[in-house]
């Protein structure tokens, strides 16, 4: 066989190609983008024997329907997922997540939903040939940059796996993806532009997730965040995890497909570390906010990191 | 020249450059943004220019916040001499069917749509910043008499080549894209090109434009 490729029978709701995102183009508006929950994209490509940084398929609620044409593939879905495997005699297995299987020519996958979280991950050993747009496949279908000319996956498509006639591993982690109580922030450049009682309603109550939520930006709603100076500041330079607070005082978080410029005063930037479990949450989910320093928002990013390598530790 | 650093998040630097927007201190910003750029300090990730603002974001593996501040405190700062900015001439169609705001501006202004374009035409613009989408750049500074507030409830689609007027500046669409400035022509020209690898940007901060008008005719027939 010329090329081992999934047949894409069904898409699913936003499927993209997605690696470790794009540096050092904000200057001229493009954004990271990148997979959104970065520890569950590594982990995927680490079980299958692949580096970090290697294309991998991002899927979000419903995920794709695939059909393998091939000799054989090893894949591995991470995140928290319902999903099966339609073997050619008929016979479905259901599937576990970070846990390898092998594929023959003719077996599907069937990524059925993500399971109270939003998005989910699927590598190959030999990743995906996706094509690389300043150093990244990563899709950012707003600005139509990376792989698949910056489009989602449709029906029909073909998802080229790069390298044929990888060995199959059996590889499994125990793996939980940890909730936390509260999303931790640290004071935004515009936090004095609130009231007290603004700032006491930001960090007490609860906010609900909009389903006006994407890879740009979640949207929240709640209590109103009355602002006493100015509802709009000079344009400048957003990054991700700016929380802003618009004039009709529902805030909205940037995420990593984020405009790279705005207007709206920041309230306050969500730590590193809590990124990847924010961006899993559903709409409709609550969320509540807690003010941490930026001193101990550094050693929490230290000891998430220490967690993902602990997680990693069972692979060697 | 930055008045004041301080931390955005716990991966930025946030530098600024005070409250003022002019030529003057956006041509610091530009440079300032060069100097970091070619100082090879470890972990930067972003560098992010705007009017009077610099951000910077930097990989947390990598460095931290009291790390990196010292590092641009310290950074000798070298004036990069501007490449005799050539002036960058753009076409643009003012057609009913392009120029969706014109008449509310008329309304806002008390001027009528004709004197606005020819207000608007008889000036040359300096590129402040590029971003919030790909490519697309911000102009200073309109005539006082063009300054409008932006719409009240923003487009859900601008389509992409779109002319935004806004206060004191204007900027191009360079794709579809929410929005709520004031639109007043098209342009057919190619503004970000993502083929172009090295240099996908026709227009960049620091550089001087010249808009001009054409036809419905001469647009529909643009060949770049």
């Amino acid at each position: 066989m010329n090329k081992y490729y999934f047949e894409v029978l069904r898409a699913g709701i936003n499927t993209t190609y997605q690696d470790l995102g794009r540096k050092n183009l904000y200057h001229i508006g493009i954004p990271f983008s990148g997979a959104m929950d970065n520890r569950n994209y590594i982990i995927a490509n680490l079980l299958v024997g692949n580096k970090e940084n290697t294309p991998a398929i991002e899927f979000a609620y419903q995920g794709p329907l695939l059909n393998f044409k091939g000799k054989a593939a090893c894949f591995v879905i991470t995140g928290e997922v319902n999903f099966n495997i339609l073997r050619k005699e008929n016979r479905t297995e259901q599937g576990k997540c970070y846990q390898t299987y092998s594929l023959l020519d003719g077996d599907q996958v069937n990524i059925l939903s993500t399971n109270k979280s939003v998005y989910g991950y699927l590598a190959v050993s030999g990743g995906f040939d996706a094509e690389l747009y300043w150093n990244s496949c990563s899709v950012n279908t707003k600005a139509k940059i990376g792989a698949n000319d910056g489009e989602k996956i449709k029906e029909n498509d073909q998802i080229i796996i790069s390298k044929k006639d990888q060995k199959y591993n059996y590889k499994k982690l125990d793996h939980i993806n940890s909730k936390i109580e509260h999303i931790r922030v640290i004071k935004g450049t515009n936090y004095n532009y609130f009231s007290q009682e603004a700032k006491n309603v930001f960090f007490s109550k609860e906010f609900t997730i909009s389903k006006f939520t994407d890879r740009m930006g979640m949207r929240l709603k709640g209590s109103k965040i009355e602002n006493i100076i100015n509802t709009n500041i000079t344009s400048e330079g957003l990054i991700k995890g700016v929380i802003q607070i618009p004039p009709d005082g529902n805030p909205i978080i940037m995420l990593s497909d984020h405009g790279t410029i705005g207007g709206y005063p920041k309230i306050g930037v969500i730590i590193s570390a809590d990124y990847d479990r924010l961006v899993q949450l559903t709409p409709g989910s609550k969320i509540k906010f807690k003010l941490v320093e930026l001193s101990e928002a550094e050693t929490l990013f230290k000891l998430y990191n220490m967690e993902t390598q602990k997680i990693l530790n069972q692979l060697k | 020249m930055i008045k004041n650093i301080s931390n955005l998040g716990d991966a930025a630097l946030y530098c600024d450059f005070g409250k003022k927007i002019n030529k003057e201190i956006n041509s610091k910003v530009i440079n300032y943004f060069k100097n970091i750029k070619n100082s090879q300090i470890p972990g930067i990730t972003n560098i992010v220019p705007s009017y009077n603002k610099i951000i910077i974001t930097f990989d947390l593996n990598i460095t931290h916040f009291k790390k990196i501040i010292k590092e641009i405190q310290n950074l000798e700062i070298k004036s990069f001499e501007n490449k005799k900015n050539k002036i960058i001439k753009i076409p643009i169609c003012c057609d009913e069917e392009f120029a969706l705001d014109i008449s509310r501006l008329e309304k806002i202004l008390k001027i009528s749509g004709i004197e606005i374009l020819d207000m608007y035409f008889n000036k040359e613009y300096f590129c402040y910043m590029t971003g919030f989408i790909a490519g697309m750049p911000f102009f200073g500074d309109l005539d006082q008499k063009l300054r409008a507030k932006r719409l009240e409830t923003p487009r859900v689609r601008v389509p992409k080549g779109s002319i935004g007027l806004t206060e004191q500046f204007c900027n191009i669409y360079t794709y579809e894209s929410p929005g709520g400035w004031n639109i007043i022509g098209n342009t057919p020209i190619k503004i970000f090109d993502k083929s172009n690898i090295s240099n996908p940007t026709l227009i960049n901060p620091g550089d001087t434009v010249k808009f001009y008008k054409i036809t419905k005719e001469e647009y529909i027939n643009w060949n770049e």
